[in-house]
């Protein structure tokens, strides 16, 4: 759980966590959009589905594959967001036949 | 010095090829060693693609392609017997499989190959094999690309987890009471007639049999026994994506789909002696291969990626052979010893404990090398 | 794109490096995987800089970023180096294409040392340094019973940055043991080093009044599907946010895979790169600098930034063996300066014996795989001598994170097992790609 201090920093930038419309700073992480979003899990692991979050925000632990924007298994604590960025859950294992969304 | 250590074999080389034997030795009911180099050894029991494969093995040497279906055949059998002795699974799955075509000469190549292989197969064990046409292909594999334009494909096919195959046969060989010994290098060595004295690792080890299985290096511990073993390191690099969803039903020789999900992309070829370095123009030509065979493989992330050394005899075929020099010292060489350790453990292993080498491995002595320099 | 000198990270080393390599006339790239310069220490500075939670020391690093701005080198962010052919100074680059440079920098910096205690993948427990990102690039704070556990000086600058923000963490449960004060104090350099101390005096003050638990072992996050608790020796405490942290390590990623030559750092319990006092390393080509070469902090860092490019001058015939001398003394003077507190640091923050190898054997140590500090000492009774052969036996070390989570940690355990010292163990061999990269940026696609 997370919370901005907009007299810092403004959340100027609407993103989309699992469906839902999300106002976060510009500067942030797509990771951080997810933390901020207060979801419970990030990604659920391909090994035995376990829920996690990001641990390391920079980028050595992997624990913040997301599905962004419709690629998958993208470290998200690297992407900075964008207007209008789609984040959602990674489940387990992709399903590499399913054809990306805008590509 | 310590006091020698008797055995009633000793294995060189804890890779596949000599864990397998050491398994099948152990099984026999020797009492075994196995000595085995530390954590960081050119291993290609550690960078394998893991193909049980029968559908290329031989060309131009019959007794080669027998032996290796021989193997294919022992396979079911060992991976149950590892089953029953640790409760491992090594992910065996035999489906048959497929060498992709992406251009109608390599179609009619291929072709030409496999009907070669079926003619030296003569009848006593056929080879089966189909060419597969594209529209017959698009039904059997998800996604083909449109530049793959057709197959060839033997039933005797398949693959394991080589890993899980590794650790299985240590834990088997260590369960029916072999000893495993790590950073046991052979320092020197004393050979008599069934009368073997091994020194590595501060210990000295004595046996009335030693199997050489040290990959790589046997080529410098054979002549110590009596034997010959020319084989080269040859580079071949491997790609692996992360886990995916279940797609492919079957193994290819250049892109299959792991026990784990993740798919295996290879694997490269390349002559440059003992040069494990990654070349990313390698890597490269391996990722577009297997783009144009599955198009979706494009989006996927490569997590992992590596450059092994293959053990190429000189011929490209495996060298068995029981020294003549010093009976009881024995060598066994070759490059696929995923596909081959049904063969090393059920069959290969028995003769060893037995003491003498079927008359059909005669073909596969490094004598040949002899005669064949000679001429 | 060929270049005089190649900078991999541009965080205060990286910076510095390229500033001074500019200032003698080299052509200078500078690569960095983050959107903007700074590293982690200046994570975002150009856009956090206003932020008075953040502190003074923070808003400084603005200096560096603008005259690294400034300098005139090529500056890809928001790019990762996946191979580099240390022979022919090849880079592979992604996204974008490669580039050759006759000599590269490696100023990769650190990570934070794993700190594998049960339940660390809980959703809700996370690296100090993690939260220290979230405040920097988001200005954000973690809300709730928000536990801080572990230690070193970045647990008490997160704690007086959260106080600012109005954020105090409700619990510190600081796991140095009792007595350590006294054998730093023996260690040495806390005088020379006084001006940093008096910095860490002030935090103290500042978060002087916060709930601490000190000495604190056994510690471990339970909860169902997120950290509820937070569990100590002798006690327990309720918990929405667990922020983790054990001091920092090099990054050893891609100096391991290049094959470089490591020494083992006994004060910091790590392996580190060996390199000359110009951060030379055992490849003609390659230098590392900054904490990656070892913990220095960034005041360290910047002055080993600076004399790499010296070096690299020198070596590329920019800048003479006196010139070299002549302008490498201040900048090694300012080096030890900052250096002078770290054995007074290591030795009070060594850390603990069961955060190096977890003793229970329910501990996940590799997050990936999913695989338990049991299943790496079973491995290890069967034979496995260090993390090369554990990885094939256990899938430890394949995941996404290619072993930057659990490679010492397996190592560890592995020498505790052997009975050996930790340095026997060689490191997990990294390989190439550095980062996951897809097929398609692969193939050139
Ligand atoms: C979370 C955290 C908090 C810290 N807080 C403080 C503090 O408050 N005060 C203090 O003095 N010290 C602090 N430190 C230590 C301080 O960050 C370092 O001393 C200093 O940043 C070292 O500088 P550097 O240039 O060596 O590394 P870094 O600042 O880490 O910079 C390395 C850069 O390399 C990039 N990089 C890495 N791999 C690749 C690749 N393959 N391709 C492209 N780019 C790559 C990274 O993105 C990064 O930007 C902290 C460290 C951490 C981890
Ligand atoms: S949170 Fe660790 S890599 Fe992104």
């Amino acid at each position: 759980m997370y919370a901005t201090r907009p007299e810092a920093r403004p959340a100027t930038v609407e993103v989309f966590v699992d469906g839902v419309a999300v106002r976060v700073p510009a500067g942030a992480s797509a990771a951080a959009a997810v933390l901020l979003a207060g979801s419970a899990a990030i990604r659920e692991t391909a090994v035995t589905g376990a829920p996690r979050l990001p641990y390391c925000m920079m980028g050595v632990c992997f624990d913040c594959l997301a599905e962004v924007d419709g690629a998958a298994n993208v470290q998200a604590c690297m992407v900075p967001v964008v207007a209008g960025m789609r984040i959602s859950r990674q489940a387990g294992a992709r399903d590499a036949l399913m054809p990306e969304a805008g590509r | 010095m310590s006091a020698p250590e008797p055995f009633q074999a000793i294995v060189v080389g804890g890779g596949l090829v000599g864990s397998a034997i050491a398994w099948g030795l152990a099984r026999e009911g020797l009492r075994c060693v196995l000595l085995d180099e530390g954590d960081i050894a050119f291993r290609a029991s550690r960078g394998n693609f893991g193909l049980v494969w029968a559908q290329s093995k031989g060309q131009g040497a019959p007794h080669y392609q027998r032996w290796t279906r021989y193997s294919a055949n022992a396979w079911p059998e060992l991976a149950q017997e590892l089953a029953a002795a640790v409760g491992a699974d090594v992910g065996l799955h035999q489906p048959g499989g497929v060498h992709l075509c992406l251009s109608d000469k390599e179609m009619a190549d291929r072709s030409d190959r496999m009907a070669q292989m079926a003619r030296e197969a003569g009848n006593s064990l056929p080879f089966h094999y189909r060419m597969i046409e594209a529209a017959e292909l698009r039904e059997m594999l998800p996604a083909l690309g449109p530049s793959v334009v057709g197959a060839s494909f033997t039933p005797y096919d398949g693959h394991v987890d080589p890993l899980r195959l590794l650790h299985a046969l240590h834990r088997a060989f260590t369960s029916a009471g072999g000893v495993y010994v790590p950073n046991a290098k052979v320092e020197r060595s004393n050979a008599a007639p069934h009368d073997f004295r091994v020194f590595a690792a501060g210990r000295v080890f004595e046996a009335p049999r030693v199997v050489l299985a040290a990959g790589l290096g046997n080529a410098a511990l054979a002549p110590e026994f009596g034997l010959s073993a020319p084989v080269r390191p040859q580079q071949g690099q491997v790609l692996v994506t992360e886990r995916v969803a279940p797609i492919f039903t079957m193994p290819t020789t250049s892109v299959r789909q792991t026990m784990q999900g993740s798919l295996l992309l290879g694997d490269s070829v390349a002559e440059v002696g003992y040069d494990i370095s990654q070349k990313p123009a390698v890597m490269a030509e391996i990722a577009k291969r297997a783009v144009l065979s599955f198009p979706f493989i494009a989006r996927l992330n490569i997590v992992r990626a590596w450059s092994a050394l293959r053990i190429m005899p000189k011929d490209g075929v495996a060298i068995y052979d029981q020294s003549e020099r010093f009976p009881g010292a024995y060598t066994a060489n070759c490059h696929s010893g995923v596909t081959l350790a049904g063969a090393h453990a059920r069959l290969l292993a028995p003769m060893i404990a037995a003491g003498q080498l079927d008359g059909m491995m005669d073909s596969f002595s490094a004598r040949r090398f002899d005669v064949r320099d000679a001429a | 794109m060929s270049f005089d000198l190649a900078v991999i990270g541009a965080g205060p080393a990286g910076m510095a490096a390229a500033v001074e390599a500019r200032a003698l006339g080299l052509a200078v790239l500078v690569v960095d995987e983050q959107p903007a310069p700074g590293g982690q220490v200046f994570r975002s500075v150009e856009a956090a800089h206003g932020d008075a939670v953040l502190g003074a020391e923070y808003s400084a690093g603005l200096g560096l970023v603008e005259s690294f701005r400034r300098s005139g080198a090529t500056y890809r962010p928001g790019t990762t180096l996946w191979h580099l052919d240390p022979d022919s100074g090849e880079m592979s680059l992604t996204p974008g294409g490669p580039a050759v440079a006759r000599r590269v920098l490696l100023a990769t910096g650190a990570q934070e040392r794993p700190v594998p205690i049960l339940g660390w993948t809980l959703p809700g427990v996370m690296g100090m340094g993690a939260a220290q990102i979230m405040l920097k690039t988001a200005g954000a704070v973690p809300s709730g019973q928000v536990v801080l556990a572990g230690q070193g000086p970045l647990l008490w600058l997160l704690a007086a940055q959260l106080k600012r923000a109005g954020a105090a963490p409700a619990l510190i449960l600081e796991t140095t043991p009792k007595g350590r004060l006294a054998a730093a104090f023996r260690a040495g350099g806390w005088f020379s080093g006084r001006g940093l101390l008096l910095k860490g005096l002030g935090l103290l003050r500042e978060t002087r009044g916060l709930p601490v638990v000190r000495a604190v072992t056994g510690l471990r996050a339970e909860g169902e599907g997120r950290v509820q608790r937070v569990v100590w020796d002798g006690g327990s405490a309720d918990c929405d946010t667990l922020l983790l942290h054990e001091g920092v390590v090099p990054a050893t990623h891609i100096p391991l895979a290049l094959g470089l030559e490591h020494a083992w750092d006994v004060r910091q319990q790590c392996w580190r790169p060996v390199v000359d006092v110009h951060g030379a390393s055992s490849h003609d080509r390659v230098a590392v600098a900054g904490d990656g070469a070892g913990i220095g902090g960034w005041q360290a860092a910047v002055a080993s930034g600076q004399l790499a490019a010296l070096d690299a001058a020198h070596r590329l015939g920019r800048l003479t063996a006196e010139g070299l001398a002549q302008r490498a003394a201040p900048v090694r003077r300012m080096q030890a300066e900052a250096l002078a507190l770290r054995p007074f640091l290591d030795a009070l923050y060594a850390p603990s014996a069961a955060v190096l190898a977890p003793p229970d054997d329910q501990v996940l140590v590799c997050r990936c795989e999913e695989v338990t500090a049991g299943q790496v000492r079973a491995a290890a009774r069967l034979g496995a001598q260090g993390p090369n052969q554990a990885k094939t036996f256990l899938r430890s070390g394949m995941g996404a994170c290619q072993g930057r989570m659990c490679g010492a940690t397996v190592a560890r355990i592995i020498a505790e097992s052997r009975g050996v010292t930790p340095e026997t163990v060689a490191p997990l061999r990294p390989r190439a790609p550095y980062k996951p990269l897809t097929v398609a940026q692969l193939a050139g696609l």
